[in-house]
């Protein structure tokens, strides 16, 4: 994960935009780290669900390079256990958004191969994965 | 009894399998799934953003067919279709504000006034025809078959959406005891099967495919229900990924919740090798619950 950011957005702007985005209190985080336990794709990450929001909390803008933010696959189970109420998969959709706002996509659907796939699945990567 | 049905778009493609098995079952249970007239697509995943109402526009066209057709619900059998549909009719009902906006940019329609309510296939057979008339149906019972219940995320989360307990759902293992199957638990029942990253990372579907199977297959599984054309196509197609990866690994059949009951009807040009990677057929007819 690069140490700067690829969008010019200070600490402070990070933390609003994402709390305007997602409607959610990010600094009512306690880190007991459930979301990391239960998430489904924790060791695929670079940084655990947990980790995105210390570094909301810390206003480390780096945090919009992270491969987590593209790999949270909004599956909930994070959002059903947090303790604090707090809908982490829309946290991780307000981060993808300040991207995609930005044209900052994360799929290029003229490289895809030939293989038949689920209409949903394409209509679904389309729809996460390109602003 | 007639019920509103919406498809949606992969249940018209490659998973004509799930669509013809659903109707075909239904059907033997005294329930006719009525196509809904010109639908459109769900909008298949939620937007998760607070100034997302553009993202909404599908879901409550939707609806407003089915308050078109002077319907009060409108059962789908995809989860992904129910997720999306059913959030979206929830929101609207919670914000007439929302709607009021909602409704004045969708001007070319009439308004949705609201009180669509969406339904899963498996809540219409739990809470309607009940498990009971389900199992006075078999003509072929099941027995012995072991077969595990893959939930998935949509059909349980979040909660106040999904349609059972979302840590410890049991409608599914309801659904195969009333067939004369005996369900197999695994506690990989409810995770993420990698979703739409099978797109653009299928070695990530893989993994999760992979862990999810081989814990079923190590609990006894002999064959896996799903209720999603997303989720079997993961779990099923991405097997031939899975090989690669572990040549020990050993081919699973995965099947829609709704072959498994026509199956048990004894509908069996239902069950069809089209839309399955691996063909559950020399299986089921080994265990001799089909013919040869």
């Amino acid at each position: 994960m690069d140490k700067m950011g690829k969008i010019d957005l200070s600490a402070k702007e990070l933390q609003e935009e994402v709390e305007a985005l997602s409607g959610q209190r990010v600094f009512a985080c306690y880190h007991c780290g459930k979301c990391t336990a239960g998430c489904p794709f924790a060791s695929e990450m670079d940084l655990t669900p947990r980790q995105v929001l210390e570094y909301i909390m810390e206003g480390r803008v780096e945090v919009l390079n992270s491969r987590t933010i593209w790999l949270c696959a909004a599956c909930f189970t994070c959002t059903v256990r947090c303790p604090n109420g707090i809908d982490i998969a829309r946290v991780m959709e307000a981060l993808r958004q300040i991207l995609l706002r930005r044209g900052e996509d994360s799929l290029d659907l003229a490289s895809l191969g030939e293989e038949e796939l689920p209409q949903i699945a394409l209509v679904a990567g389309a729809r996460k994965l390109i602003g | 009894m007639r019920i509103a049905y919406y498809p949606g778009c992969s249940l018209k493609a490659l998973a004509a399998n799930f669509d013809r098995s659903a109707r075909a079952a239904m059907g033997a249970l005294g329930v006719e799934l009525v196509e809904l007239e010109r639908w459109n697509c769900c909008g298949t995943v939620s937007s998760l953003t607070t100034d997302d109402l553009m993202r909404q526009l599908a879901p409550v066209r939707n609806l407003i067919r089915a308050q078109e057709a002077g319907e009060r619900r409108l059962v789908t059998a995809c989860a992904m279709c129910y997720n999306t549909l059913k959030r979206a009719a929830l929101r609207v009902e919670a914000h007439p504000e929302e709607l009021a906006k909602i409704n004045a940019f969708l001007d070319e329609e009439p308004d949705y006034r609201g009180g669509v309510r969406v339904l899963h296939l498996l809540e219409l057979l739990r809470d309607e025809v009940g498990f009971e008339a389900v199992a006075k149906r078999v003509v072929r019972p099941l027995e012995g078959l072991r077969v595990a219940p893959y939930y998935g995320c949509l059909l349980l989360r979040p909660r106040g959406v999904g349609l059972d307990d979302p840590e410890n759902p049991s409608i599914l293992e309801e659904l195969v005891r009333a067939l004369g199957a005996e369900p197999v638990d695994s506690p990989l029942k409810g995770q993420c099967c990698g979703s739409y990253h099978t797109v653009a990372h299928k070695e990530v579907v893989a993994r999760r495919a992979h862990k999810i199977l081989s814990e079923a297959a190590s609990r006894g599984a002999e064959a896996l229900i799903s209720s999603c054309p997303l989720c079997s196509f993961n779990l099923d197609n991405r097997q031939r990924l899975i090989r690669e990866l572990d040549g020990s690994f050993a081919p699973l059949p995965v099947l829609y919740f709704t072959e498994l009951m026509a199956l048990a009807f004894g509908l069996e040009e239902a069950l069809s090798p089209e839309g399955h990677y691996v063909d559950p057929r020399p299986f089921l007819e080994e265990r001799q619950l089909l013919r040869r």
